[in-house]
């Protein structure tokens, strides 16, 4: 106990820790597979990244340092507000460099720098069921997970196809971990899903509201579904990053004006930097 | 040369100023207290202790002051205060039999042991404005003074099921689930649906209640009873061995009477809803009643094809922070999510576009 804070180190009480850390472990052992878990309510609201805060606080010492991130962005205003949270309530450092981070608690974005085996990715997660869309009852989706049950999912995306020409998903694309149970890596854009295979960090999804943990351990098997004559195609922007010039990041649409001026700079803003700095050492 | 927006600190830092001085509003006024609000807007109190599932007035009121009125935000504090406590045992079932009571109504009997006790209630006022009530320091009309009721008031339910005419339920020593430290898990027993319904968002459930009534559910209710007063929790401490008080609670039962046509193993008789909530919450207390015997459609083998029917949308649906929650965090930022979509209705359209030219 903090006196300072009132709280607990990270906030969640010890006995929270360990039943969301067995729950963790169960998750890591079963690549993949939604572990319930006695979600606790957050100070910060549902839909905030709840799962995420929890997860993160549960795994987080005190020589960690935390790297916080929304939509690619260190600077956002969710991210700001947890990075605040986990400074005031644990005290750790916190860094906004990528590759100085041990833990990076995420929304909707994989940094672009490849992640280390001694890093952590905690996904905030609002709808942990890949199959919730298909079919609302979860008592029916656990059973379709029990069996492999996936039929559904590969129909829906044939339909895509054939109505579409292709596969008209471009973020939450489902996955399959391990070649055994269909996962959805969160609403990252499709462009992301291909770093998540064979990662050497552990991946850690965390879904407050939703009441469930899943993980992915370091490399192991990631696969975005598709079909032989319809592979997986990681949709972008086809343009180059205004500020960096980088043509293999993820680009966010910035409008400059009303008449149509637009333009793109990247959604990794640490990466963005690192590159502009890069250049302007090179001139 | 575009600069990407920073300075989310400095932003929210004052945005939260902002908030607290909209929250003191005209400084020439003075300023609202905790026990005004306690006292004055007992019932705002009443529904943020029921759906913030913590009882305690006081905290109550002043989540409702934090909160600017905003009765769910105030539930919302008040959960997340409760979250951090520690649970160190349940109580013994709460003896609603012998609640000290405020009022107590029966719409199935004229008269009957205990009698009608109408209390404070807006039953039966005039929906008029009291223009009156503008101005403050109006005198009191003079309340009557009565001996206190300490009469027996039998449950009405109980009468029924002395004859026979009321199902009774299944009495289990076994500790109920808890919903704070388990997840929900679909069939979910009735404790664990009545501990949802109790902390559900009253709009709700109301909804939910009333589709019962128009034909969604087949429900034909009758109030039993509702009854409003003070009740002792009692619990019994290891190192102690025996029961001691802990202290008195107010809350609100509600108690609605079914027809239920009978079954195969069970002779035609009445069912039970059943609704209990902290503090004095009449609207919310009848609307869980209904919504409970609702959901006990299946086991009691009716057809189960209504909303308040279906435990799985029920359930997840009635918890107002998680749906505050999940609904408002809409407006956080999409635009990774939102960029891609761009990429593929612009993809799409370029494709229906060169069709249509072909």
């Amino acid at each position: 106990m903090n006196a300072q804070t009132g709280y607990n180190f990270a906030y969640v009480d010890e006995s929270t820790k360990r039943m969301i850390r067995r729950a963790i472990l169960k998750g890591v052992a079963i690549p993949g597979h939604q572990v319930p878990f006695g979600s606790r309510e957050m100070p910060l609201p549902y839909g905030w990244g709840t799962g995420g805060i929890q997860v993160t606080a549960s795994i987080l010492g005190p020589s960690d340092v935390l790297k916080v991130i929304d939509q690619g962005a260190d600077d956002t205003t969710n991210a700001v507000s947890i990075r605040a949270f986990f400074r005031r309530v644990a005290g750790v450092a916190t860094t906004e460099r990528t590759a100085e981070a041990t833990v990076i608690q995420t929304r909707h974005r994989i940094p672009e720098h490849a992640l280390t085996e001694r890093q952590i990715l905690v996904y905030q997660v609002p709808m942990p069921e890949p199959l919730f869309r298909l079919e609302a009852r979860v008592a029916e989706t656990k059973r379709m997970h029990a069996l492999a049950d996936y039929g559904l999912m590969h129909v829906k995306l044939y339909e895509d196809i054939a109505r579409h020409g292709h596969i008209a998903t471009s973020y939450n694309y489902p996955v399959m971990v391990d070649g055994r149970y269909l996962m959805s890596p969160s609403p990252i854009p499709a462009f992301d899903n291909p770093k998540m295979d064979r990662m050497p960090a552990l991946q850690l999804f965390g879904a407050g509201r939703e009441k469930r943990i899943y993980a992915v351990p370091p490399y192991t098997a990631v696969r975005s579904l598709d079909f032989e004559d319809h592979p997986f195609r990681p949709i972008r922007a086809p343009h180059a990053c205004t500020l960096c010039g980088s043509r293999e990041s993820y680009l966010d649409e910035v409008i400059t004006d009303d008449r149509g001026g637009k333009m793109f700079v990247c959604s990794d803003t640490d990466y963005c930097a690192e590159r502009q700095a890069a250049k302007a050492a090179a001139e | 040369m575009y600069v990407a927006t920073k300075g989310g600190e400095q932003a929210i830092g004052a945005a939260h100023a902002w908030l607290a001085e909209t929250r003191r509003g005209d400084a020439t006024l003075p300023e609202l207290t905790v026990p005004q609000i306690e006292e004055q807007l007992g019932l705002a109190v009443d529904r943020v202790m029921a759906e913030g599932s913590c009882h305690d007035r006081g905290l109550a009121a002043l989540a409702v002051k934090q909160a600017k009125g905003d009765l769910i935000e105030a539930a919302f504090l008040l959960r997340a205060y409760r979250t951090t406590l520690p649970r160190f045992g349940a109580s013994a079932a709460l003896d609603t039999g012998a609640m000290h009571i405020r009022r107590r109504i029966s719409a199935t009997y004229k008269d009957l042991p205990g009698g009608q006790v109408l209390g404070p209630t807006f039953d039966y006022t005039h929906r008029l404005l009291d223009f009156a009530l503008a101005a403050e320091g109006n005198a009191l009309p003079a309340v009557p003074h009565a001996e206190p009721n300490t009469a027996q008031t039998p449950r009405v339910t109980e009468l029924l099921a002395r004859e026979g005419l009321m199902q009774r339920e299944a009495t289990s020593e076994a500790e109920p689930g808890d919903l704070t430290r388990d997840p929900l898990s679909f069939p979910a027993d009735r404790a664990v649906r009545l501990q949802a319904l109790a902390r559900g968002d009253e709009g709700f459930l109301l909804g939910l209640g009333y589709s019962t009534q128009r034909g969604y559910g087949n429900a034909h209710p009758f109030v039993g009873e509702i009854r409003v007063g003070e009740v002792a929790v009692c619990f019994t401490p290891p190192e102690l061995g025996f029961e001691i008080e802990l202290g008195d609670i107010g809350v609100t039962e509600c108690q609605m009477v079914n027809q239920f046509k009978g079954s195969r193993t069970e002779p035609p008789q009445f069912t039970r809803g059943y609704g209990l909530v902290f503090g004095h919450g009449e609207r919310k207390a009848m609307a869980m009643a209904l919504v409970d015997r609702g959901l006990r459609a299946e086991e009691l083998g009716e057809d189960a094809d209504a909303p308040a029917q279906q435990q799985e949308f029920v359930l997840y649906h009635c918890d107002n922070v998680e749906a505050t929650g999940f609904v408002e965090h809409l407006k956080l930022p999409h635009y990774v999510d939102f960029q891609s979509e761009l990429e593929n209705v612009r993809t799409m359209r370029a494709s229906a576009m060169q069709a249509a030219a072909e």
